[in-house]
C-alpha cells in the first residue's frame, strides 16, 4: 500500500515580470484526507501546483513533498501522481501508448498501463487515438497517468472540469477512495460546489494569497459571521444597537448584525430591558462564504433569503463564465430549479 | 536501468507510436528515388543518344559526363536532396512537445530536463541514421537500376561507393539532431517548419550559388550547413555547375562543422526554452 506524504508550501512566491501570481503562500496538506485547493481562475492555483511539481521555478520559497523538492525525488511517478490539464496528449497517439511512453520513462512495469486504464474505465478505448477523445475521457486518461506509479500523493488540477454528471459522481467516490487508502489528495477547483461533497479540508487562495485554510465544516461559520436578532419592539432594538455602534441591516426575520458574538447582542438587549424573540448566529452558506473570501460575493444582499440553511440548494455561481463556454460546460450536479423556466412553476399564475 | 536509458526508451516509443516517422520516411523515399532514378535514366538516354545531347543542350557542351562521379552525384541525392527529412523529423519531435504540452508529463516522469533532451537527441540521431539507410538504399536501387540498364558504370563494386553511403548516413544522423536543436530553440512548430524549408530549399542554395562566384565569400559559404554536409558526404548537387567543389572542406571537417551546428543549436535551445517554466 502506498504511503501518503505531506505536501508543504512554505513562503512560496512567483512573479512574472510585474505580475505577482503567487504571494508568500504557506500551507501543508496531510495524508489520508482530500484537500480542496480553491480559488477563482487566475488566483494562482495552477502556478502553485506547477511550482510544487518542479515545472515552474518559484521566485522564492520552497514547496516539498515529504520534505523533498519534486526534482530531487528518487522516483517521482511512484511518489506523486499529477494531472495538470486535460490537453497534455499527442492527439495521434493511442491512450495505451500515451501511458506506455511515460511508464517507460519512469521505469514502471508496462502491465500497470492496463490496470490504470481499467481503474478509470477507459479499457475499451485503450487502442483509440486520444485526438478523438471527449474532454471527460481526457480527464480520465489524465487520472490514469497519475495512477501509473501507484503513488501515495495525488495532485489534481481541476479534475472535475468537463466531466458529465455520471463522471462527477464517479470521481467524487474515487477521490474519497484514494484518501481512504491513506494517500494525500490535493484537488484544485474554481467551484466550491464542485468539490464540497468530496473534500475534508479546504485551502482557499485569491490573488495569489492564502485567504482561508481549515476544515470544510467550519468555513461558513468562520467567515463574515453575522447574528440575527429580533424583538417585538424592533425599533427600540435598532436604537440600542446603533447606540453601541454596531452595524446592521433589516431582514425578514430580524436585524442582521455584523458581529460574531450573539452574547454581546444579548447583553445589549438585557441592559436595555428589551424582550427578544430571536437571537442566533447565522451561517452564511458555504458558497457565499467562499465568494466572500475570494472577493467575488456580497453578503449584504442576503435579505431576500435570510433563512438559507441548506447551502446545497444555492445555485452554483460560476466565477468564470467565459471558461466553461470554451470547453464542455461543467454539468450542474445538483441543479436548483429555476422558477422562470421550470414547467411546474406555471401553475402558480393560474 | 538508469534514468537515461529509460528516457531513451521513452523517446523511442514517442516516435514509434505516432505516424509521423513513417510518413516522412515514405515521402523521402519516393522523393530521392525519383530524383536518382530520373537523373540516372536521363543520363542513360543521353549516353545512348549522344547527338540529342549535342543538339539540345547548349549548357551540356561536350556531352554526357560519364564515368566516375556520375553515380556519386546520383546516389548522393539521398543526402544532398533528402537531408531535409531528418531535419523535419527532429524538428517535429522537439516542437511537438511544446505544441501538445507533453513536456508536462515528460518532465513529471523525468524531472532532469537536460537528460531528457540528451535522450531525445540520441534517439533522433539513430532515427536520422535509419532515414539515411532508407534513403541511400532508395537512391542506390533506383540509380543503379537506371544506370545499369543504359550500360553505364554503377560503381556498386567499388568500396568508394559504400564509403560514400556511410558518410551520407552519418550526415543524415547529424541533420536529425540539428532538427532537434532548432525545434528546441524555436519551439513553434509552424515557425520551425517554415525556417527549415525556407533555409534548406531556398536561402542556402541561393547563398551558395551567389557566393560561389566570388572567392572571398566562397571561403565563408563552405561553412554553411548544407555545404558542410556535402563536404562530409563528398557529393554535391552543386558539382553540376562545378563552381564550389574545389573549395569544399575535407570530409571530416565538414562533419565537424555539421556537428557544431547541432551542438550549438541544442545547447542554445536548452538554455533559452527547454529549462524554462512549463505552463
Amino acid at each position: 500500500m502506498p504511503t501518503g506524504l505531506p505536501i508543504e508550501f512554505s513562503a512560496v512566491s512567483k512573479t512574472f515580470g510585474p505580475v505577482t501570481a503567487v504571494d508568500d503562500l504557506s500551507f501543508s496538506v496531510e495524508p489520508g484526507r482530500v484537500t480542496g485547493f480553491l480559488g477563482p481562475n487566475g488566483a494562482g492555483k495552477t502556478t502553485s501546483l506547477r511550482i510544487l511539481l518542479g515545472l515552474v521555478t518559484a521566485s522564492s520559497g520552497t514547496a516539498t513533498i515529504g520534505g523533498t523538492p519534486y526534482h530531487r525525488l528518487p522516483s517521482p511517478l511512484t511518489t506523486v501522481g499529477a494531472a495538470l490539464e486535460a490537453a497534455s496528449f499527442h492527439p495521434g497517439r493511442t491512450a495505451r501508448n500515451h501511458l506506455r511512453v511515460y511508464a517507460t520513462a519512469a521505469g514502471i512495469d508496462i502491465a500497470r498501463v492496463g490496470v490504470v486504464l481499467d481503474r478509470v474505465g477507459l479499457s475499451e478505448y485503450a487502442g483509440r487515438r486520444v485526438g478523438g477523445f471527449s474532454l471527460g475521457m481526457r480527464q480520465r486518461l489524465g487520472l490514469a497517468y497519475t495512477l501509473l506509479g501507484d503513488p501515495g500523493v495525488l495532485v489534481l488540477d481541476e479534475p472535475i472540469n468537463g466531466l458529465d454528471p455520471e463522471g462527477i459522481k464517479w470521481i467524487r467516490g474515487f477521490l474519497r477512495e484514494l484518501a481512504g487508502e491513506g494517500r494525500t489528495v490535493l484537488v484544485s477547483s474554481h467551484l466550491l460546489s464542485e468539490v464540497q461533497q468530496s473534500v475534508d479540508e479546504v485551502v482557499i487562495i485569491a490573488k495569489g494569497r492564502l485567504v482561508h485554510r481549515g476544515d470544510l465544516s467550519t468555513l461558513d461559520t468562520d467567515v463574515a459571521p453575522r447574528v440575527v436578532v429580533d424583538s417585538p419592539d424592533r425599533a427600540r432594538l435598532a436604537d440600542a444597537l446603533r447606540a453601541e455602534g454596531l452595524e446592521f441591516s433589516d431582514g425578514r426575520t430580524g436585524l442582521l448584525v455584523s458581529s460574531p458574538d450573539p452574547a454581546r447582542i444579548g447583553h445589549i438587549a438585557f441592559m436595555n430591558s428589551l424582550e427578544l424573540s430571536a437571537l442566533f448566529r447565522q451561517r452564511a452558506g458555504l458558497e457565499e462564504s467562499f465568494l466572500t473570501l475570494v472577493g467575488g460575493g456580497e453578503l449584504a444582499d442576503h435579505d431576500e433569503h435570510p433563512a438559507a440553511p441548506d447551502h446545497a440548494e444555492i445555485p452554483e455561481p460560476t466565477l468564470d463564465a467565459g471558461r466553461t463556454g470554451a470547453a464542455e460546460p461543467a454539468p450542474d450536479p445538483d441543479p436548483a430549479p429555476d422558477p422562470a423556466t421550470a414547467p411546474d412553476a406555471e401553475g402558480d399564475d393560474r | 536501468m538508469s534514468t537515461l536509458l529509460r528516457a531513451i526508451g521513452s523517446e523511442f516509443l514517442k516516435l514509434l507510436t505516432t505516424r509521423m516517422w513513417w510518413v516522412l520516411a515514405l515521402v523521402m523515399t519516393g522523393y530521392v528515388a525519383i530524383a536518382a532514378g530520373g537523373l540516372g535514366a536521363a543520363f542513360g538516354y543521353l549516353s545512348e543518344h549522344p547527338d540529342a545531347a549535342r543538339s539540345n543542350g547548349p549548357g551540356a557542351g561536350g556531352g554526357v559526363p560519364t564515368g566516375s562521379g556520375l553515380e556519386v552525384l546520383i546516389y548522393g541525392f539521398a543526402t544532398t536532396v533528402g537531408y531535409v527529412f531528418p531535419v523535419l523529423l527532429g524538428a517535429l519531435a522537439a516542437t511537438g512537445e511544446f505544441r501538445h504540452a507533453t513536456l508536462t508529463p515528460t518532465f513529471l516522469a523525468t524531472p532532469r530536463r537536460g537528460l531528457v533532451l540528451l535522450a531525445k537527441v540520441k534517439v533522433l540521431v539513430v532515427f536520422g541514421a535509419v532515414f539515411g539507410v532508407i534513403a541511400w538504399a532508395a537512391t542506390i536501387a533506383a540509380g543503379a537500376a537506371t544506370l545499369g540498364a543504359a550500360g553505364l558504370p554503377t560503381g556498386l563494386d567499388s568500396s568508394d561507393t559504400w564509403a560514400l553511403a556511410g558518410r551520407g548516413i552519418l550526415a543524415m544522423a547529424l541533420w536529425a539532431s540539428i532538427g532537434v536543436g532548432l525545434g528546441t530553440l524555436v519551439t513553434s512548430q509552424v515557425a520551425t517548419i517554415v525556417i527549415v524549408l525556407a533555409f534548406t530549399q531556398f536561402v542556402e542554395p541561393l547563398l551558395r550559388l551567389a557566393a560561389g562566384f566570388i572567392p572571398a565569400t566562397a571561403d565563408i559559404a563552405r561553412f554553411l550547413p548544407g555545404a558542410a554536409s556535402d563536404a562530409l558526404v563528398g557529393a554535391s548537387f552543386f558539382t553540376i555547375n562545378g563552381s564550389t567543389q574545389a573549395d569544399a572542406l575535407d570530409w571530416w571537417a565538414g562533419g565537424l562543422v555539421l556537428l557544431g551546428y547541432a551542438v550549438v543549436l541544442t545547447v542554445l535551445g536548452y538554455l533559452v526554452s527547454w529549462r524554462r517554466d512549463v505552463s
